[in-house]
């Protein structure tokens, strides 16, 4: 009942984005499956408002203030959110640090939240001072592979090999044949690549590496136990700090390639490719192909799961979602409820924003196991709010 | 030979005015009224918006650590110059040489360890930071001062049954003023460019005005660092706003605090 | 009343005040012994606490273990073999070496040029002001100094690595040091902003040593007929070696512990060292930056304490040697 309803409102989300966009060459239907046609998303921004109700009045006696730092691949939409929220009493300072930074902050309990793209290790929540930690999924985006070649635009195929053997310092001229064969049609001029990584801890590495690990046997024959995670040991490449940095170096490098939020490489003017997903076809990052990939996503009990290389055919393969990390028993009346009251806001009337700047509004089954999570989170042993749950 | 050092000077003076020059320009572009008032805007690639949280974070982290630095810095430089003996004097002139040196991303990792783990990010570890980076500043300062006042001044002094501690504060350290307050000058000026150790201990706070030292807060400079290495061009052109300003700020106590040590009534440099 | 009784409390009264200043005195002189105390401390704790912090790595992987691997791979601390330190630091050493190398080759020449300029050839009335404007490259905050680096420096240095990549490449044995390509963030881009920043100290005091040079034998040279800068090199240069030498050393303090310019300008590229000067790279201050806030794997945070606690120690070396080489100069001279 519910896979079939999913699979209406995924079909139905389909066929509104194909009847809505303007001067793509192909739809986003199905129908090409299997053949390497390149799946086009438009380029007109799509306004996806979901208009979740709030289910709940926000609990009275919330702190003005709240802390949270981590992911900076979620960085621009909790900036919006924070400054639309703080007309309602709370100023919510978020600090984009990395997703390692996240941790490691809410593990010291020097923060009221962390952000993070990639679950937290089994390690991690063991090293929570402060008892058993929550993650409640807040948003979804797309990690591009953007690109500064002399002459080449958006749209170059990109395999998860060839990624791989590209970030293994394996392939270093942008008119290497292997790349040719993936794009017989483009004109790929002799410039060295400059592959360009995080040099902080970060949650879309963990997404990208998932994605090579899983696409790459070059990649994993190389790094091994190591080839996936916040942080990898980079055979090659520059380093930047923050998606923001990244952005910055693939902007003012030449030749060089990266991987970013995709918000981040339309506002930075980056060119980015067409990554190969798992069904064999060449998938372009959008809200559409974002949400394709969550769709085809199971979330277990505790939410820790990755959207990476998901079978469906409009599904882009490197796509991640950010979770909030918040201690489950809370301690601090006020914060608490502040806690309870931004996270219930973000993932209700919150989620009518990030369509704004090319981040995916959850669907709807995602959007309320998050409130579900919500739900679990207790001051001093009671449950602090009982918002109501449906999955139809 | 002279010539080349001639052209040497000229070269490093164009140097000097390509690197202020093109700070100037890139700046003035986006520096305007809103700028100093406004804080960035919710979606950091959006333009317009300013970096006032920053230049009240900074005027109050700074603000605080002087208010620290500036007793314990010159209570630190009259020891040296009137109680301490010679072994301790020259320990303590070593110690504090010794600190003048101390990367400042150490006296960041050091706040971290003793204040951050316990207390978590606040305007107060970012302001005991930059306080320990600009003690030594100060003590070397007034100590310089201090040793340039007249001898006899002193022994008039105490002649007439002045004090030891009634000859410092009403006639020492009057006469030392100005090289004080030069010395307290070019310590704000330095303190004000930081941004390594506020990373560690202030952590920033990136979109509200936050006056309360208890929280996370942002300073100019972080602010500049954190639009420089990012890849939006309307963040880099508020960086690049911050940046004047920061200049402009700096380079103005620097060159009061001078003209202030020419006024001084001891030893003027 | 009596003389005398009034005598008496004239005497009384004036030895409560007595006691009183005394007091005051005592209490004065315990509050400013106190402020040295307390900014003694604070050294010492930022000492003591760097070696605290550094010490569960230390004890766990060993002192050498450290300064033994160029491989700094936190990512592989949980899964490392026992005795296998994933985090060695011998690349941040070499980091920070090289670029200090490169800043002083090129800041130690310049500011001797300059310190000579000012004290002896630039007219007299000018001579204050170049100082001054000297000085205010000290003023320029350092992330001003990045910021201007990777906007205004690294386009205009692209054809300068090219052309040493082009010239200097191919020689035998060296040539591996100028090798391409250059993407703007590298050793060799750090260290050239490095080297404006150490320039103003070195100058600075070497201007002080030149002042030193006794006039006498300056004139001297000059009436025996010895041009201005045979004079220079014989009168000043030659009994200054020492001084530039500490001034050098002080530079290279400085040089060691700069931190933000460097971060925007090396790469960060953190796992092996890179052979070449236009490669990327990472140093001490760098890799503590960029880590601090997320060091979330086993030992990661105490290691870079580690890095920290090596930092202190070159800094802390370096500066002593300086002051001590510098100190000894002026000793002499006065």
């Amino acid at each position: 009942m519910i896979l079939r309803k999913t699979v209406l409102a995924a079909g139905a989300l389909v066929a509104l984005l194909a009847s809505a966009s303007v001067g793509s060459a192909k739809p986003a239907a199905p129908a090409n499956s299997g053949a390497a046609a390149p799946v086009q998303c438009s380029t007109k921004l799509l306004v996806l408002r979901p208009h979740y109700p709030d289910p709940v009045k926000p609990l009275a006696g919330a702190a003005g203030a709240l802390s949270g730092a981590g992911s900076t691949f979620v960085a621009p939409i909790m900036s919006m959110w924070a400054q639309a929220y703080s007309k309602k009493g709370t100023n919510v300072a978020y600090q984009g640090i990395g997703s390692g930074g996240g941790v490691s902050q809410i593990d010291a309990q020097t923060v009221d939240f962390g952000a993070s793209d990639t679950p937290m290790l089994d390690t991690e929540l063991a090293a929570a001072k402060g008892g058993p930690i929550l993650h409640i999924p807040l948003v979804l985006g797309a990690v591009t592979v953007s690109y500064h070649v002399k002459g080449v635009a958006s749209g170059l195929n990109l395999d998860g090999e060839t990624i791989g053997k590209i970030y293994l310092g394996q392939i270093t001229n942008w008119n290497d044949p292997a790349i040719k064969k993936l794009n017989p049609k483009a004109t790929l001029p002799d410039e060295a690549i400059a592959v360009v990584h995080r040099s902080d801890s970060s949650g879309t590495t963990g997404v990208f590496t998932d994605f090579l690990t899983k696409a790459s046997p070059a990649w994993v024959a190389k790094l091994g136990a190591g080839s996936y995670g916040k942080v990898v040991a980079w055979p090659v490449g520059l380093g930047g700090s923050g998606s923001n940095g990244v952005t910055a170096l693939v902007g003012q490098t030449k030749g060089a390639i990266g991987y970013l939020e995709l918000q981040y490489a339309i506002a930075g003017k980056l060119t980015y490719g067409n990554v190969k997903n798992k069904k064999g076809i060449y998938v372009t990052p959008c809200i559409a192909t974002a949400t394709a990939a969550a769709l085809k996503t199971s979330f277990p009990a505790d939410m820790r799961a990755s959207l990476v290389w998901k079978g469906a055919p409009n599904a882009y393969p490197i796509t991640a979602t950010t979770f909030a990390l918040v201690y489950q028993k809370q301690t601090d009346a006020a914060k608490a409820k502040a806690l309870v009251n931004f996270l219930t806001w973000a993932l209700t009337t919150g989620q009518n924003f990030p369509a704004t700047i090319n981040f995916a509004p959850m669907g709807k089954i995602l959007q309320q196991r998050a409130l579900a999570q919500i739900n679990k989170i207790t001051l001093d042993g009671k449950p602090l709010v009982k918002i109501p749950i449906s999955y139809e | 030979m002279t010539v080349l050092m001639t052209v040497l000077m000229i070269a490093i003076g164009g140097l000097l005015a390509w690197i202020l020059l093109y700070v100037a320009l890139k700046g003035i572009h986006a520096l305007n009224w809103g700028f100093l008032t406004d804080t960035p805007p919710g979606n950091p690639s959006d333009a317009g918006g300013g970096f006032y949280n920053g230049i009240i974070g900074s005027l109050i982290i700074v603000g605080l650590a002087t208010l620290a630095a500036v007793p314990l810095g010159i209570g630190c430089a009259i020891c040296l110059n009137q109680y301490a003996g010679g072994r301790i004097a020259s320990m303590l002139r070593l110690v504090v040489d010794v600190m003048l040196g101390i990367p400042t991303i150490v006296t960041g990792a050091f706040v971290y360890a003793i204040w951050v783990i316990y207390f978590g990010f606040s305007g107060y570890a970012g302001a005991l930071a930059l306080g320990l980076v600009m003690v030594p500043l100060i003590v070397r300062a007034t100590e310089e001062m201090l040793r340039l006042v007249p001898r006899d001044v002193q022994e008039a002094s105490y002649a007439l049954g002045v004090t030891q501690s009634r000859t410092i504060v009403s006639v020492l350290l009057p006469t030392a003023r100005a090289g004080i307050i030069t010395g307290v000058m070019l310590a704000v000026a330095r303190a004000m460019g930081e941004t390594a150790p506020l990373l560690l201990t202030a952590l920033g706070n990136d979109l509200f005005v936050e006056t309360n030292p208890g929280n996370r807060m942002s300073t100019l400079s972080m602010q500049i660092f954190t639009g420089a290495t990012g890849g939006f061009t309307n963040a880099q052109d508020r960086a690049w706003a911050g940046a004047l300003t920061l200049i402009v700020i700096v380079l103005a106590l620097t060159i009061v605090a001078r003209l202030v040590s020419r006024s001084s009534a001891v030893g003027g440099r | 009343m009596s003389t005398a009784s009034h005598g008496a409390d004239v005497r009384g009264a004036r030895a409560l005040r007595t006691q009183r200043l005394r007091l005051a005195d005592t209490a004065f002189r315990y509050l400013v012994a106190g402020s040295a105390a307390i900014i003694t401390l604070a050294f010492f704790a930022t000492a003591f606490f760097l070696v605290v912090k550094a010490v569960p790595a230390l004890s766990h992987y060993g002192l050498f273990s450290f300064i033994d691997s160029t491989r700094w791979a936190p990512s592989e601390a949980a899964i490392a073999k026992p005795g296998v330190n994933p985090y060695g630091v011998l690349q941040f050493v070499y980091g920070t070496v090289l670029t200090s190398i490169i800043a002083m080759l090129l800041a130690v020449p310049v500011a001797v040029g300059l310190a000579l300029y000012i004290t002896d050839v630039a007219p007299v009335r000018l001579r204050k002001p170049l100082a001054y404007l000297v000085d205010l490259f000290a003023a320029v905050p350092s992330v001003v100094y990045g910021f201007w680096g990777i906007f205004a420096l690294l386009p205009e240095l692209h054809p300068i690595a090219d052309f040493l990549i082009r010239v200097l490449h191919p020689i035998p044995v060296i040539g591996a040091v100028f090798a391409g390509p250059f993407f703007g963030p590298s050793y060799f881009a750090a260290g050239i902003v490095l080297s404006i920043m150490i320039l103003p100290i070195i100058t600075a005091i070497c201007r002080e040593v030149f002042a030193t040079a006794p006039v006498a034998e300056k004139e001297a040279a000059l009436a025996l007929g010895a041009t201005r800068w045979e004079m220079l090199r014989i009168s000043v240069l030659k009994r200054s070696t020492a001084g530039i030498f500490g001034a050098s050393l002080l530079g290279l303090g400085r040089a060691f512990g700069e931190t933000i310019a460097v971060t925007m300008l090396i790469g960060n590229s953190v796992l092996a060292i890179s052979t070449t000067i236009f490669g990327q790279g990472a140093t001490m201050p760098s890799i503590i930056v960029n880590e601090f806030t997320e060091a979330t794997e086993p030992y990661h945070l105490s290691s870079l304490f580690v890095v920290g606690m090596f930092l202190l120690l070159i800094t802390l070396i370096v500066n002593v040697l300086g002051k001590l080489v510098v100190s000894r100069i002026s000793e002499t001279i006065a």
